[in-house]
This record gives C-alpha cells, sequence and structure tokens, in this order.
C-alpha cells in the first residue's frame, strides 16, 4: 500500500507524476531532454544508464520499466541483462563501460566520482558533454528511484505491464500523454487484474 | 578544478546549468515549484528539509546556499540551521517537522528505508498527504542535485557572506526559476 492516496491503477512513478502534476513537468521534461533529446549517446545507451543505476538503487519498478525500454531499443535483452550483472564484461563499447563506472559511483554519492574514472572516460573518446550528461541521468535516476520506493507506490509483477510500459516510453517518451490516463488505467487495470 | 571544461567559473551548480542551459531551465523550475511556497509546508520548511539532505551527502555548496536561505526564513533564531544539522531531534522546530526530517533521512539512505512506522507517526502529528509527498520528493530531488554538483566536481566558494547575500537575492527578488547563472 502506498504511504499516501494515489490512483491504484497507475502503478509506480506514474501515480506519483499525476497526484502533483506541477512538480512532475519539470521532471518530466528534464528526462525527455535526457533520455531523448539531441546526444552522441544513442538514446538505447542513455536507458542502459538509467537502468544500471535503477538496479543499484534495487529499485524494482524503475529497473524493470527501463530495462523493457532498453531492450525494445537495442533489439535484443542480453545486452540490458548483462549490464546489470557485470556492465564491465558486458558487450558494450570501452566508452561505456566508462560512462556505466561514473553513473555507478554517482548512484553512491557525487564525491565518489574520481579523477582516474572521468579520465578513463575520456581516453575511451567520452565528451564533456557526454560526461556531464551521464552523471545527471545518473543523478536523475536517484531521484526517481528514492521518490518511487520512498512512497512505497505499487510494483505490479507481471512481466507484460513492463513490456507495454516499455513500448510507451519507447514510442511517446516521457511527456504527459496528451490524452491523459483514462485509456492507460483501463489497460492497467486488466492487466494487474489478469494476475491477481 | 571540475570535471569538464565549463564556460565560466561560476560556483556550484550555476556552472553547470550555464554549460548546459537546455537542462538548467526544468531543474530551475523543479526547485521553484517544489521550495518556493507556502501551501502546507512553509518555504523555510522546504529549505530546512533541502538543507538537511544536502548536509546528509556532504554537499558543501547545496547545504550552504540553502542553507543561507533557511536561515533567512528563520529571522527568530540566528543559529536555527546549524542546530538542525547538528540534532534535529533535539532542535527547537515541531514535532511534526521532527518526524518530516526523520522521513527525508530515510530517503537519503534508500526510499525503501522509508517505514510505515515513520509515516504513521508524521500523519498522527498532523502531516498531511501532500506534506509527506514533498517532503520525500524535496528529499530525491536533492539527492539529484548533491550528486550533479559533486559528480562533476564543481567548485564552492567558502565565504559565508557570498552564500548570504545569494540567498537574500533568492528570497527577495528571484526565485529559483528567475535566477539567472550570473
Amino acid at each position: 500500500m502506498p504511504y499516501i492516496s494515489l490512483d491504484e491503477h497507475l502503478p509506480g512513478i506514474t501515480g506519483l507524476l499525476e497526484y502533483r502534476q506541477d512538480t512532475a513537468k519539470p521532471i518530466r521534461e528534464l528526462t525527455q531532454i535526457l533520455l531523448r533529446g539531441d546526444s552522441t549517446l544513442t538514446q538505447g545507451e542513455r536507458e542502459l544508464i538509467a537502468t544500471l543505476v535503477s538496479s543499484k538503487n534495487q529499485c524494482k519498478f524503475c529497473t524493470a520499466a527501463h530495462t523493457a525500454a532498453a531492450d525494445l531499443l537495442l533489439g535484443e535483452s542480453e545486452t540490458c541483462e548483462l549490464v546489470k550483472q557485470d556492465y564491465e564484461n558486458a558487450p558494450i563499447s570501452a566508452k561505456m563501460k566508462a560512462l556505466l563506472a561514473i553513473a555507478a559511483l554517482v548512484q553512491q554519492n557525487g564525491k565518489n566520482v574520481t579523477f582516474e574514472a572521468i579520465t578513463r572516460a575520456k581516453e575511451a573518446g567520452a565528451t564533456d558533454m557526454e560526461i556531464h550528461d551521464t552523471v545527471l541521468i545518473a543523478a536523475l535516476f536517484c531521484l526517481y528511484n528514492k521518490y518511487v520506493d520512498g512512497l512505497a507506490t505499487f510494483t505490479p509483477s507481471n512481466p507484460e505491464f513492463y513490456e507495454k510500459l516499455g513500448e510507451r516510453i519507447v514510442n511517446l517518451g516521457y511527456n504527459r500523454p496528451k490524452y491523459g490516463f483514462d485509456e492507460i488505467k483501463k489497460q492497467n487495470e486488466s492487466l494487474i487484474q489478469s494476475i491477481s | 578544478m571540475a570535471h569538464i571544461d565549463l564556460p565560466e567559473p561560476l560556483p556550484g551548480i550555476r556552472g553547470l546549468m550555464a554549460f548546459r542551459p537546455f537542462t538548467a531551465q526544468p531543474l530551475n523550475l523543479l526547485a521553484e515549484v517544489l521550495l518556493r511556497t507556502d501551501e502546507g509546508l512553509s518555504k523555510g520548511e522546504r529549505e530546512l528539509i533541502a538543507t538537511f539532505v544536502s548536509s546528509l551527502n556532504d554537499c558543501f555548496f547545496c547545504q550552504n546556499i540553502h542553507g543561507a536561505v533557511a536561515q533567512y526564513y528563520a529571522k527568530e533564531d540566528e543559529t536555527l540551521v546549524e542546530k538542525v544539522k547538528r540534532d534535529y531531534e533535539n532542535a527547537p522546530i515541531s514535532e511534526k517537522m521532527k518526524a518530516l526530517l526523520s522521513i527525508a533521512a530515510s530517503v537519503q539512505k534508500g526510499g525503501k528505508f522509508v517505514t510505515e512506522s515513520q509515516v504513521e507517526k508524521a500523519k498522527n502529528l498532523g502531516a498531511t498527504d501532500i506534506e509527506i509527498h514533498d517532503t520525500v520528493l524535496i528529499a530525491a530531488a536533492f539527492c539529484m542535485f548533491n550528486r550533479y554538483v559533486d559528480g562533476l566536481a564543481t567548485f564552492a566558494p567558502t565565504d559565508p557572506e557570498m552564500y548570504k547575500a545569494r540567498a537574500k537575492k533568492i528570497a527577495e527578488e528571484t526565485g529559483y526559476a528567475l535566477a539567472k547563472p550570473q
């Protein structure tokens, strides 16, 4: 049971973003810029950063949602799984490994990011903008994970829910859907009921 | 020295905002809507939560700038912010604020550390759903701001007067949404 009264058909972050839309707006905009805006990192790479941080924060909802998005964008599900298990040995570029190492340090605390970690990323070809965005994506997902778990939001356990959510954030991005959440609530209702 | 080349030698988050104005805009707007209202929690109480979490994260810039803003609102007690940072349980603040700060401290450790009994205690002391929501989101947002500021190794001035002057300007004139990096 969530600690505050939220729409029961909007699990995880979705209910929170509908609960207070004036705070949700800048959070959504920031996410849209960082994960879907112009960047020399692919959308799949950026979702991998979000997934790794969420997984280190043990936030089940965010980990499952961004894993689903990363899988769709990468066209396969092996890479994201291996990144969560051991990114240093995952089939990704040396630059991505160095950026994920920075993200993992940010997850612990900003002060833990070392000169060596930054140098490694730069030597692997990371630009200042890529390093900046990696740090800010990692920091933003610490916000999300703490927000979602700190208010004990509902975490569905059926994979189909996250497949649908993954499709939605890949196809529509992070802005609030123009037509609101009525359709999504109906969809969620049947998805959530189908397992209980 | 910062980990990336910043366009201007501005302190803390301000240098980062000059580096990437596009992301600065929603970041400033989030601070504005979360901190600059007296609905439910007062501006002073909101800044106190922000300061407390920044101090737990050991972020020098954020705890000093938000500490100065919180202190600006606490005119009746010149050392209130220091007392809260040192030992909030025994600070001269309401019991409700103590319960909310304990929730903020749990959020700083990890969302899952917030317990049902902590929330129940806050509610019994009069905290509303929206106040609990705002406490958790302010705490989570400062876990982001602190990591952003320290993760890129920005510099922070040590002169308390600089923070006081900036805090007065934020409180009286600019807020966060209008604050220019300069």
